[in-house]
């Protein structure tokens, strides 16, 4: 916790000779024709030597360097960041589960599958969809997955179809995701209220478009009231309503998105069911369908019968395979016991509270910051740097100035529809002291926009390092160490 | 059991401040008709010991924990010092976001900056990226960028590349207009060179091999790359045994230009198959094509070094649809748990792993060659997988293993029909002689 430690990269601290771990003696007599024709090495050069105590030092050092969700609010809307109950970690890393090789047969792994296939069940009720499947890795990789199906389901009926609707106020994963299963995507202007304008959609949803892709609530927080009208309208053309669950924590319990039209949809595990983010992942990004859907989902698809289950590799519709194996399973396992622990009020109280929570920031906070959009919030509120930077401030410096106040700034600059965004997501975990230090801090900042808006420009003031110049890195990309020659 | 944190009398206060009556009426936004009407019907609320009890009597409905394994084919039972957990399990590292304000995200950018340079070391490249998903997406990565810097539309796969890693291929560029050939293996389980210069023309982006390969077997990539180059197509190495690399020579030096795959070896548990470790590293002129995030260092604002997000404009949040892939969210942890154990093993600790592997398997590969009517199918040089055939098919084989405590292998008779009775093996050092001796021991009284 001393912020003059400056921890050297592991290469400078590195010596000949030293070392962390040893290995027992060979216990095979050694060959001296092991892997003869075969181009070897001579070593790894540069390559770390260090011991373990300094492996340890090193890492603990860092951490230190790193603020986290066990520390604090970290509120950045969109990512929801909540609390990772202990008891998950400690279950997902029992020996039965992480020793547990992919490659086993079926007979030797029913406990995995028995409880990938509840997860599916959960879900499936939560969400409101005929059937899941564990597969993608992550949020991105789910809409993959979604789209894919899609365009399967498409092609099945004899015409893929050219396009993708996206909202202006969606995530960039959205359009990404839409071009690799090789659709064109087409932006769907946000009305004043900062939701889908009908009459645009209904101009360009033809019988080209394939899926219109929604996130719900959007970006914004703001619930699209006319979910039905806008899910009859993509149907009336034959096309699919591809949800972005996203923000699925703000519904859970609520309503479920399979109730309001919506014919495939991915969840973030992390967002809604308390996974960790680990610092950018793993993830999991679980792919809930309608019936229609289910003969191209990707393989293999864990079934039951009496009891034992299985894998299920003969489906001559699907997709094929998105990836290895069945999932990031340890992450699974760890939205199962987050969802067993909650039960069907705690699954509704996500909701609730994250709604309760979000809808407090922004009563606190109206007034001192700008809000484009008067839209009702859900679970998250997007205000501007507007009125600060009548003082030259923005949101860059605020969100440096929210640091020294020792919490975690909002996301920034998204969506991009309001410009200078600040996005602010408390989630259900959070208590009154914290939403309480939060709201303090942005009313601080408020006033020091004004009186000494240097404070912010300058900001952070207490950090192991200063603001840092991403403009150079980008410029002239320094991406791994090496050797001072 | 409840994770929230109000006080009835917080949350009345909260209800007063914000203007409104109920919980409920924040929820006036959602029309009436769609809402949901009754609870979920959900098991109920489980308390941390009743689901300590659940979750441990589902491990226990997994068989296989007991059993001796000599399983590979892109998932490796490794040792983990246990610095790796303890380090990687701080919640200063678990439960952080992705580091988009750097003044507070030091530690995670300096480790995935400390795994990058490790990644390069390892591969002999010049740069990587902070991770991919897993193997199988990682090489669908790869591919997608060999036809973005070529601008060609052809990719050879080998047959020897995992068949997982080749079903996700399929899976991904079906819709982009890249055609995929299939290259033979030759009898000492390389790729076919022959066939491989008949698969070569000027529309090829691409020859992608694995190496060891799935068999176990190393190719010849210095070969494989000068074909390639040969008709200005890359050469790509997938890596699926990352310890291998403590030993084979770096696939850069040999002429890969991209090298990508599967880390999970690196300390990462086997987990079911999740999450693991997809990487990727490239020669530097292709930095503007190359996938997923990546930190990079520079200097704050009293010139102090630090470490940041960079090159964006590459990424789905900036470029939307003409980013260079869809990924955001990477494995994060898992690159962190693979640095810690890179760096605890250190220079000389990943070279005697990788020489203990090698050697345990060729020890195992003369035990179970020398039980009647069994043979080693390839001749290639093999680090710690091996392929053998039988006098018997491999599932009776199999069955009749397990009854005596061992997984002797993975039956290839659902992804090589052509390999008559073959299972693969893979012995790392996690096993023992003894284990290996009782295990050849095993296979001549089920081949009696």
């Amino acid at each position: 916790m001393i912020k003059e430690i400056r921890e050297p990269l592991v290469f400078e601290l590195s010596a000949p000779g030293k070392r962390a771990a040893e290995l027992p003696p060979l216990d095979v007599p050694e060959a001296k024709d092991v892997l003869a024709g075969a181009a070897l090495r001579r070593e790894i050069e540069d390559f770390p030597e260090i011991s373990e105590t300094e492996v340890t030092r090193h890492f603990t050092r860092l951490s230190q360097k790193n603020y986290c969700v066990d520390l604090g609010i970290y509120p950045l809307g969109s990512c929801t960041m909540k609390y990772n109950p202990k008891v998950n970690e400690r279950l997902s890393a029992h020996p039965a589960f992480a020793g547990s090789h992919p490659l086993l047969s079926e007979d030797l792994v029913q406990g995995n599958l028995e409880a990938l296939k509840t997860l599916e069940r959960l879900l499936g009720e939560i969400a409101g969809m005929d059937a899941f499947t564990l597969h993608p890795a992550a949020g991105a990789h789910g809409e993959l997955t979604g789209m894919m199906l899609v365009r399967a389901a498409l092609e099945a009926r004899g015409n893929a179809r050219k396009h993708v609707l996206i909202p202006d106020s969606a995530h960039g994963t959205n359009p990404s995701s839409a071009h690799i299963c090789g659709y064109t995507v087409k932006e769907i202007k946000s009305n004043e209220n900062g939701t889908i304008d009908l009459a645009g959609l209904e101009a360009e949803m033809t019988e080209d478009v394939a899926a219109l892709m929604v996130t719900n609530p959007n970006t914004l927080g703001v619930f699209e009231p006319d979910i039905q009208k806008i899910a009859a309208i993509v149907h009336a053309k034959g096309g699919f309503v591809y949800m972005d669950g996203a923000n699925m924590n703000a519904l859970t319990g609520i309503v479920r998105p399979g109730d309001m039209g919506v014919d495939v949809l991915h969840i973030n595990v992390h967002k809604t069911f308390s996974t960790p983010h680990g610092g950018g992942g793993p993830g999991a990004g679980p792919v809930g369908i309608k019936k229609e859907l289910i003969p191209f989902l990707p393989v293999p698809v864990i079934v039951e019968k009496g009891g034992r289950y299985a894998l299920d590799f003969d489906r001559p519709a699907t997709v094929g395979r998105i990836r290895s194996h069945f999932g990031n399973y340890s992450v699974l396992v760890r939205a199962l016991c987050y969802i067993l622990s909650l039960g069907p009020k705690g699954v509704r109280e996500i909701a609730e509270y994250a709604v309760l929570n979000a809808n407090y920031i922004r009563k606190s906070l109206e007034g001192e910051y700008h809000l484009k959009y008067a839209t009702p919030s859900m679970h998250e509120c997007v205000f501007s740097d507007k009125l600060q930077k009548e003082h030259g401030v923005t949101n860059l410096d605020i969100a440096k100035r929210l640091i020294d106040y020792g919490v975690h700034p909002p996301t920034m600059s998204f969506p991009l529809i309001v410009h200078g965004a600040l996005m602010i997501e408390p989630t259900e975990t959070e208590s009154r002291r914290d939403l309480d230090l939060f709201i303090g801090a942005m009313k601080a900042i408020a006033r020091e926009a004004k009186e000494e808006p240097q404070t912010l420009h300058d900001a952070p003031h207490v950090t192991y390092v200063r603001r840092l110049d991403e403009v150079a890195a980008a410029k002239t990309p320094v991406l791994r160490w090496e050797k001072k020659s | 059991m409840s994770y929230l944190s109000l006080s009835d009398q917080d949350k009345k206060e909260m209800l007063a401040r914000t203007g409104v009556a109920s919980v409920d009426d924040l929820f006036c936004c959602i029309p009436e008709a769609v809402r949901l009407k009754r609870p979920l019907d959900l098991p109920p609320a489980q308390s941390e010991l009743e689901l300590v009890r659940t979750i441990e009597a589902l491990g226990r409905k997994n068989a296989g924990t007991g059993l001796v394994a000599f399983l590979g084919g892109g998932a490796y039972e490794h040792f983990i010092p246990t610095v790796v957990d303890s380090l990687s399990s701080r919640g200063e590292f678990v439960s952080p976001y992705t580091p988009y304000q750097p003044e507070v995200s030091q530690g995670t950018l300096q480790a995935v900056f400390e795994f990058q340079t490790l990644v390069c070391q390892l591969t002999g490249l010049d740069i990587a990226n902070a991770s991919l998903y897993e193997g199988g997406t990682a090489v669908a990565e790869a591919v997608l960028m060999a036809q973005r810097v070529t601008n060609r539309n052809k990719v050879l796969l080998a047959r020897s590349l995992h068949p997982q890693f080749r079903e996700v291929v399929r899976t991904y560029i079906k819709n982009l207009g890249v055609e995929p050939v299939e290259v033979p293996f030759g009898p000492d389980g390389r790729m076919d060179a022959a066939a491989l210069a008949k698969a070569l023309d000027d529309k090829t982006a691409a020859v992608v091999c694995q190496s060891p390969n799935f068999f176990g077997v190393v190719e010849d990539v210095a070969a494989l790359s000068a074909a390639a180059h040969g008709v200005k197509a890359l050469s790509v190495v997938i890596v699926a045994e990352a310890v291998s690399l403590g030993l084979l020579e770096a696939p850069g030096k040999l002429g890969a230009d991209i090298a990508a795959g599967e880390a999970q070896s690196l300390g990462v548990p086997l987990s079911f198959g999740g999450p693991y470790l997809g990487f990727m590293a490239c020669r530097k002129e292709f930095l503007r094509q190359m996938p997923g995030r990546v930190t990079g260092q520079t200097l704050d604002r009293d010139g102090q070094r630090g470490f940041v997000l960079t090159l964006s404009t590459r990424e789905q949040h900036i470029r939307r649809e003409r980013a260079t892939s869809n990924i955001c969210t990477n494995q994060a942890l898992c690159a962190l748990r693979a640095t810690i154990w890179m760096e605890t093993l250190g220079k000389q600790g990943l070279r005697e792993l990788a020489w203990q592997n090698a050697q345990k398997a060729a020890y195992a590969a003369g035990r179970l060659a020398a039980v009647k009517g069994v043979k080693k199918a390839f001749a290639g040089p093999s680090f710690n997988e091996f392929v053998v055939t039988l006098p018997k098919p491999w599932p009776a084989v199999d069955a009749a293993l397990k009854a005596k405590g061992f997984v002797g292998g993975y039956g290839l008779e659902g992804a090589y029909p052509e390999l008559a009775n073959a299972a693969l093996v893979c012995v790392t050092e996690m096993r023992t002689k003894d284990q290996i001796d009782r295990l050849a021991q095993a296979l001549e009284e089920v081949l009696s």
